[in-house]
């Protein structure tokens, strides 16, 4: 698994690579109320606003960690948001890009960054 | 500046509170079940808030003084019947300024030596400042720092307390009483502001950690941070001074003409007499410009405090802002308040406040979402 600076991991899955937040950026957050999601099929760059994640603090916007086609969301976040909390490394998944560059994969922080970059 | 602490704030930590600043104090945000539940357990149960961050405040005559002078003297002040107000009963009050505006939103008492307020924690100063400066040298005005305020709220709430204080039970809202007990002299009064019935306690900091600590214990307590506080006043449709209500807002735009003593409105023995109260007049006669107003958007994405409110889908103009907003975990979706143009609320009742996207449609609300149940 690796991970951004924006909090984000990102995790291979097949061909495709399955983005979500962090357990520190889930508890920074606050509880998840709604997740405004992409849709199948919308293109990104890496580092476009791709979702917007709304707690019961404030609105905050879900950079997108690579470029490509956005394949899956995560349709149970609709009816059951507060699984972002419960579960952000895996239940609470967002979305599953097919990369158009899979290489952007490797320059993102490993485990060992990330936790430096949180503690 | 340096943070403040209240007497819980070790006690909050060893709960596992995420701490945060505050009003110029580390308070507790959340607690580790989260602001969702902390709401619902609130309305469903009982709720603990330490809210010792709010002024406690004395008034006390000076020299020849009596109270009943400063009683005159703040009637000059305040929109209030404090004279006729009984010993034993607490009010609801607001500073006006000369501008009909909102200075701050208090909870006032008389006792027997002196006048008990408390004010919000971010106005403090100002509140004491201002109070001192317009009452002059035959009053004193005392910050009470060595008192803590717990207050303790929800459907069991009654029950919890008059466990601990079986004194406190026949109580009704807004009644306060003094109360000797083993965590020193309570002052304690039936209200709060989440809309559930409950208590504020004000009690010697020396035996907060005590008094929290004996509540905790008891079934079906859990301590509530600032962030469901805030979402449990919004649900009410309660004011919070700084976004709803400031030194802008007039009290009939903000609709908190109910707080004016009937006493003192026009027509009667002790009509006006206090700052702002010509503009209020023609505002009851002539009608307002913006009022503050429930909203409730349509979908499911808050809309939150400054954003802005127009009468179109596209284009069109700008009629009206947000001042709170968030989700209401009672309602199960987002819920808001703020001011709308006194025109437009007339013609529709449709509006759309801008997003991140597009605008998003909400409809205008009654400000209260929830039933209260206070013991009145």
């Amino acid at each position: 698994m690796k991970y951004t600076e924006d909090h984000e991991w990102v995790r291979k899955d097949g061909d495709l690579f399955v983005v979500g937040i962090t357990e520190y950026a889930a508890e920074e957050l606050g509880d998840v109320v709604f997740v405004d999601m992409p849709e199948e099929g919308e293109e990104f760059a890496q580092g476009d606003d791709v979702a917007v994640i709304e707690s019961v603090k404030a609105a905050s916007e879900l950079i997108s960690p690579m470029s490509g086609t956005i394949a899956e969301i995560n349709e149970e976040l609709d009816e059951n948001p507060a699984l972002v909390n419960e579960d952000p490394i895996d239940k609470g998944w967002f979305f599953k890009i097919e990369a158009s560059d899979p290489d952007e994969y490797e320059n993102l922080l490993s485990e060992k960054e990330y936790q430096e970059l949180i503690s | 500046m340096t943070l403040k602490r209240t007497p819980l704030y070790e006690f909050h930590k060893q709960l596992g509170a995420k701490l945060v600043p505050f009003a110029g104090y580390e308070m507790p945000v959340q607690y580790p079940l989260g602001t969702i539940k902390e709401h619902i357990h609130t309305r469903t149960k009982v709720g603990v808030f330490d809210v010792s961050h709010m002024g406690q405040v004395a008034i006390y005559p000076k020299g020849k003084e009596a109270l009943n002078g400063i009683i005159k003297k703040l009637e000059g002040l305040l929109p209030i019947d404090l004279e006729n107000i009984r010993l034993g009963r607490q009010k609801y009050a607001l500073i006006t300024n000369e501008k009909a505006g909102i200075i701050d939103d208090i909870m006032i008492t008389k006792k027997e030596k002196f006048i008990y307020l408390i004010v919000n924690a971010a106005n403090k100063r100002e509140d004491i400042n201002y109070l001192q400066a317009q009452l002059g040298s035959k009053a004193e005005l005392v910050e009470i720092e060595d008192r803590a305020l717990l207050a303790i709220q929800g459907p069991e709430a009654a029950e919890i307390t008059c466990r601990i204080l079986p004194e406190l039970k026949d109580m009704r809202f807004l009644d306060v009483m003094e109360v000797d007990s083993e965590f020193g002299e309570l002052w304690v009064s039936r209200s709060g502001y989440t809309g559930e019935d409950g208590f504020e306690i004000s009690l010697p900091s020396a035996s907060a950690e005590a008094f929290a600590e004996q509540l905790q214990l008891s079934n079906g307590t859990e301590f509530i941070g600032l962030a469901a506080r805030d979402s449990l006043r919004l649900e009410a449709g309660l004011c919070l001074h700084g976004n709803d209500i400031d030194e802008s807002t007039t009290v009939i735009e903000a609709g908190l003409w109910w707080s004016v003593s009937k006493t003192r409105r026009p027509g009667n023995i002790k009509e006006g007499g206090f700052p702002g109260y010509g503009i209020l007049v023609s505002q009851l006669n002539e009608g307002v410009q913006q009022m503050l107003v429930g909203l409730k958007p349509q979908g499911r994405v808050p809309i939150r405090s400054g954003n802005r409110i127009y009468n179109s889908a596209i284009d069109g103009e700008e009629v009206g802002r947000v001042t709170s907003g968030g989700f209401g975990p009672t309602v199960n979706g987002p819920i808001a308040m703020g001011y709308l143009s006194a025109d437009e609320v007339g013609k529709n009742t449709v509006f759309y406040c801008e997003g991140r996207r597009a605008r998003l449609p909400i409809n205008i609300h009654l400000r209260r979402f929830v039933g209260t149940s206070f013991n009145k």
